[in-house]
């Protein structure tokens, strides 16, 4: 390990700009002549729109433009597409209603967007829009997934009987039957995943930017994936053609999935801007983030495990039920499908698998991935059942994971859901987390909380998930409308210092440090001298962008082919420099030797020699040094780990207080220990977040968002959590050449089961053996009152 | 937010001149809950009338057996100040478990309860504590100071200049804090005042009140064990996302007992 290479702490490149407020985000940008654009939304969850009158705010202070769905519809905007199409268990294609940027006939959701009025400034906009008429004839809305589901249930869209948008189906169901049918024991659990509103510190922003001389346009947004916004808006939504519209997401404030998704406000603020030839910005405010920003998570589940006379998995059947809310936002349709369904074996021998699952359209907003994205509510599901099998079989808690464990000589492995593991050791990660968490002292520490009036409970969490989402081919079959590779463009300039150009995105994970580590480490050449590039289709050529953990695992590898297509060809003018053959360089630290001898050139020389070619192998090798390589991987990568927490719940009112958390992560090869502890403390916050505070709450006779602001929607805060407990055990992936599996998402997997469980086994002793999430004072107090009712009826 | 005329008197006199002389006049004190207000465009008065440069109406001095504090002191120099922790400690901590940091260095004791919230705090030590509300106009008793949800005693144009606490023999202040606005969901101040035992409640109901029957218990006993199988009605106790009523009255019932336990 170097001092800025593979494995070191380096302190983040980015921080000193951000640190010190000097970050360029969207909202930052201000294009000359720039007007401001404020979104009329519905108040309403459903209702038929009967007429939008534009005529008073066309005419107040400062407006310069009205435009509804009409308005769009006649210059043959398209809708906002969907990047997935899930096909049901009878072979059908999902139901893919119309997703308009601006509705004109019907409002599905409150803040479901109207008309956007265009001014001189943002508060003339605001003001205009209030004097937009729109003549109502409300509805009955469907807000949750039950409701929805209900005979005689309001119609979200006619397409879609039922509110059904597919009725998916994975694994033997037969097989499955026959395995229940020979179990000595069954646990079944009821289970619902909370709806959660994603909350990034930076709201979502765009810039519509027009050159009339060019006829070029540009989109600054708030995104975490660019290229995908070009292609979909490009393509899809406006007929603009990739050479005549540039995408630029600048700092972005984090995303954690809520920033994948191609919005109408992209395409508003862009189409805007060319029909009235200045620029227009759009910035949400935050009550318009808590209603316009898809959403999360949102399963409710039922499922059960077949167990033998040892305590072995035989079977798993899982029927959910998960809300799409009223449109389907990019991603939405595979999150409960693909990036669930395939983690139900999780880090177990489960042999045989079935899984069921409805996708439901609701008057709610979209739900599409949040950090995690389906595999938390698998985790979350699988690691709650276990407990329940162990308290069903009078087998401990962690001997019956020890007992189902893939075993670290069984890799690869292939689960029954598809997937084939390529590497882990969940028996060494689990006994890690318990030395860690002193799980044997745990009587003491109750006991010792008991004296305090408190009631002590540990619970733990085995994960596994799946990491950048692969291969193209494959996800191509299941419905996936993209290809998940990634592209890295790598130019060493003339001096010798390098600009890499990556097709991921930061948005907070610290890529400018990571890869400039990777690069550090792979061509020897100081950390000060990289730059990385990203998040701008007019420098970099093309990207995918970064969710689903995917950015060192697909876009790192990315970076190490096209260094690995440097070094071959610096081998080439290195070996014609130095009079030697091709065969005999080596290339180390930055240095390019003649093996076996002391003749050696430098990186810079040899990027010196391309650029300036007097000296040069002209004939056979072209001059220059950048080489660009993509990369499509062979596979997902599979972190996993074990996490334990460990509460203190006061009875008296019901309050969780997380006294100790551990977690013990197999993310495979780490590159900035710093930063990679850095995402397990987000993660395992917003996880804790979701365990214990967090939850979206519609007025189920309205749809009215009753969780619209911090007043009503917790987010957990530094108070909420302690201080973690961070160690990793490392297993490399097999099939990248780093032996990387990504960390962004590990936290907010991993840690909900394991705080639950740990409330759930504080509760025990007064008969508590459930608790939904999240496990709020008045819920946990309200269970505790039920248990006492009950044991007194008993 | 809509606009309005700002103005910035520096005496009450002529803040009062200001807003009886306004359309629709709103007076602003540390503009804790107005301007968040102003920016939904929840309100729009023709004139806000900012009590911020008014020095009579800051400072806390001890006078006699009381701590006088005026309205226009934030709640971070309540929490900080030496009279106060010496004379009344519980109305200290209780203004140093308001909100945020800014929210306490800009949020003043007449702001918070001329607007009354009933989930904010101190109205709890006013009625608690026997309180006298001195405004421009008069004096007000605690007890016919408060009359409702963001209802007070208080007539237009009339403006808090100061609150008079009678110092206690002991008091308490305990707070069950929303998890996510940290107002509070239940908040019980109990004193042993030379008036009685008095027992405040706020964030439970509409309006801070006085529990009695706890009040009764405690002049027997001012003991936690005192108040064993005393609560409050739920009936007439707030119902929402958070907590509902039979919650709240039970937290009513816990929040006492820790008020009495940290009473001093």
């Amino acid at each position: 390990m170097t001092e800025f290479g593979i494995g070191a702490a380096v302190k983040r490149k980015e921080d000193f700009r951000f640190l010190t407020g000097r970050g360029t985000y969207t909202d930052d940008i201000n294009r000359p002549g720039q007007l401001y654009a404020w979104i009329v939304r519905s108040p309403h969850a459903s209702a038929d729109i009967r007429s939008v009158d534009t005529d008073a705010a066309k005419n107040a202070p400062g407006v310069v433009a009205v435009f509804t769905g009409a308005d769009l519809a006649a210059d043959g905007v398209g809708g906002v597409p969907c990047g997935w199409q899930v096909t049901d268990k009878h072979g059908e294609p999902m139901k893919e209603p119309p997703h308009p940027a601006l509705v004109a006939d019907r409002v599905r959701h409150v803040g479901d967007q109207i008309a956007v009025v265009i001014a001189e400034s943002k508060d003339q906009a605001r003001d205009a829009a209030e004097l937009v008429e729109v003549d109502y004839a409300e509805l009955s809305p469907a807000t949750s997934i039950a409701d929805a589901l209900k005979d005689g249930a309001p119609q979200v869209w006619d397409e879609a009987p039922g509110n059904i948008c597919y009725d998916w189906e994975l694994g033997d169901q037969a097989a499955v039957e026959a395995a229940f049918g020979q179990a000595a024991h069954v646990a079944s659990i009821d289970i619902t995943n909370n709806r959660l509103i994603p909350n990034a510190i930076e709201p979502r922003a765009a810039i519509g930017d027009y050159d009339p001389a060019s006829g070029d346009y540009t989109l600054y947004t708030t995104s975490q994936n660019p290229h995908v916004i070009r292609l979909l808006m490009g393509a899809f939504v406006l007929s603009i053609p990739e050479h005549k519209l540039r995408v630029y997401a600048p700092d972005v404030g984090g995303g954690f999935g809520s920033k994948i998704y191609h919005y109408a406000e992209e395409a508003i603020v862009t189409w805007a801007a060319g029909k009235l030839q200045r620029p227009v910005k759009w910035t949400a405010e935050r009550s318009e983030s808590f209603m316009s920003d898809a959403h999360g998570r949102d399963h409710v589940t039922h499922a059960e495990l077949a167990l033998d006379g040892d305590g072995k998995f035989l079977a798993l059947r899982v029927h959910t039920d998960a809300n799409m809310g009223a449109y389907l936002s990019t991603f939405a349709p595979s999150i409960p499908t693909y990036l669930y369904a395939l983690l139900l074996a999780g880090t177990y021998t489960t042999p045989q698998i079935y899984c069921n699952v409805r996708a439901v359209f609701t008057n709610t907003v979209p739900v599409d991935a949040y950090r995690g994205a389906g595999r938390p509510e698998a985790t979350y599901l699988l690691e709650r059942l276990v407990d329940v099998a162990a308290r069903v079989t009078g087998i401990d808690r962690v001997e019956i994971r020890r007992r189902n464990f893939i075993p670290k000589d069984a890799f690869p492995y292939q689960t029954p859901v598809v997937v084939q593991y390529d590497s882990g050791d969940y028996q060494a990660t689990l006994d890690t987390a318990l030395r860690h968490a002193e799980w044997d002292g745990f009587e003491f520490r109750r006991q010792e909380a008991a004296e305090r009036g408190k009631l002590r409970g540990i619970g733990i969490s085995t994960y596994l998930e799946a990491c950048g989402i692969a291969p193209s081919a494959v996800v191509g079959s299941v419905g996936a409308r993209a290809g998940l590779y990634e592209s890295a463009n790598v130019r060493v300039h003339p001096t010798g210092s390098v600009t890499v150009f990556t097709g991921s995105h930061s948005h907070g994970q610290g890529h400018e440090t990571t890869f400039s580590q990777l690069v550090a480490d792979q061509l020897g050449v100081p950390l000060e001298s990289v730059e990385i590039v990203h998040g701008d289709t007019a420098k970099v050529p093309f990207g995918m962008g970064t969710y689903g953990s995917r950015s060192l695992a697909v876009g790192g590898t990315a970076l190490i082919k096209a260094m690995d297509k440097i070094i071959a060809k610096g081998k080439k003018i290195a070996a014609h420099l130095m009079e030697a053959s091709e065969a005999d360089i080596e290339f180390k630290d930055g240095a390019f030797t003649v093996s076996g001898t002391d003749k050696s050139t430098t990186l810079a020389e040899v990027a010196l020699t391309a650029y300036v070619p007097h000296n040069y192998p002209i004939e056979e090798l072209e001059p220059g040094l950048e080489e660009q390589a993509f990369y499509d991987p062979t596979n997902f990568t599979f972190p996993g780990g074990c996490h334990v927490c460990e509460v203190e719940v006061d009875p008296d009112t019901g309050v969780v207080e997380v006294v100790n958390f551990t977690a013990v992560d197999d993310v495979g090869r780490v590159i900035n220990p710093m930063i990679v502890e850095g995402q397990v403390h987000g993660g395992v916050a917003q996880g804790i977040g979701q365990a214990l505070l967090e939850s979206c709450a519609y007025d189920q006779e309205s749809g009215q968002l009753l969780t619209g602001s911090y007043m009503d929607y917790t987010m957990p805060r530094a108070d909420n959590v302690p201080s973690f407990h961070v160690s990793h055990e490392m297993t490399l992936c097999t099939h990248n050449p780093l032996g990387v599996k990504g960390v962004g998402e590990v936290g907010a997997i991993g840690s909900p089961p394991a705080v639950i469980n740990a409330v759930v086994h504080a509760l025990e002793p007064l008969g508590v053996t459930d608790i939904a999430m999240p496990a709020t004072p008045q819920r946990v107090w309200q269970a505790i009152q039920a248990a006492q009712t009950q044991a007194a009826a008993e | 937010m809509y606009e309005f005329e700002y103005h910035r008197p520096s005496s009450v006199a002529e803040a009062a001149e200001l807003v009886s002389k306004a359309d629709d006049g709103a007076l602003m004190a540390g503009g804790q809950t107005l301007i968040p207000t102003l920016k939904q465009r929840l309100a729009s008065p023709s004139d806000v009338v900012d009590l911020g440069a008014i020095a009579e109406l800051k400072g806390i001095r001890v006078e006699g057996d009381a701590v006088v504090v005026g309205a226009g002191t934030p709640h971070a120099a309540v929490a900080g100040s030496a009279e106060v922790q010496g004379a009344i400690p519980a109305l200290a901590a209780l203004a140093e478990a308001i909100g945020d940091p800014q929210v306490r260095n800009k949020g003043t004791l007449g702001g918070s309860i001329a607007n009354n919230d009933p989930a904010a705090d101190y109205p709890a030590a006013v009625l608690g504590l026997g309180a006298t509300v001195t405004t421009n106009q008069r004096e007000i008793a605690a007890d016919d100071f408060f009359t409702g949800m963001f209802e007070t005693a208080l007539t237009d144009g009339e403006i808090v200049t100061a609150v008079r606490f009678p110092k206690p023999q002991r008091a308490g202040y305990a707070k069950f804090p929303n998890p996510a606005s940290r107002y509070a969901i239940v908040g019980v101040l109990v004193a042993e005042t030379s008036g009685g035992v008095r027992v405040a409640v706020t964030g439970a109901g509409s309006c801070v009140f006085r529990a009695s029957e706890m009040e009764q218990a405690l002049a027997g006993s001012f003991s936690a064990e005192a108040l064993d199988g005393i609560s409050v009605p739920a009936d007439d106790l707030n119902n929402d996302l958070h907590a509902s009523a039979a919650y709240r009255a039970h937290l009513v019932s816990v929040m006492a007992k820790r008020a009495v336990a940290a009473a001093q």
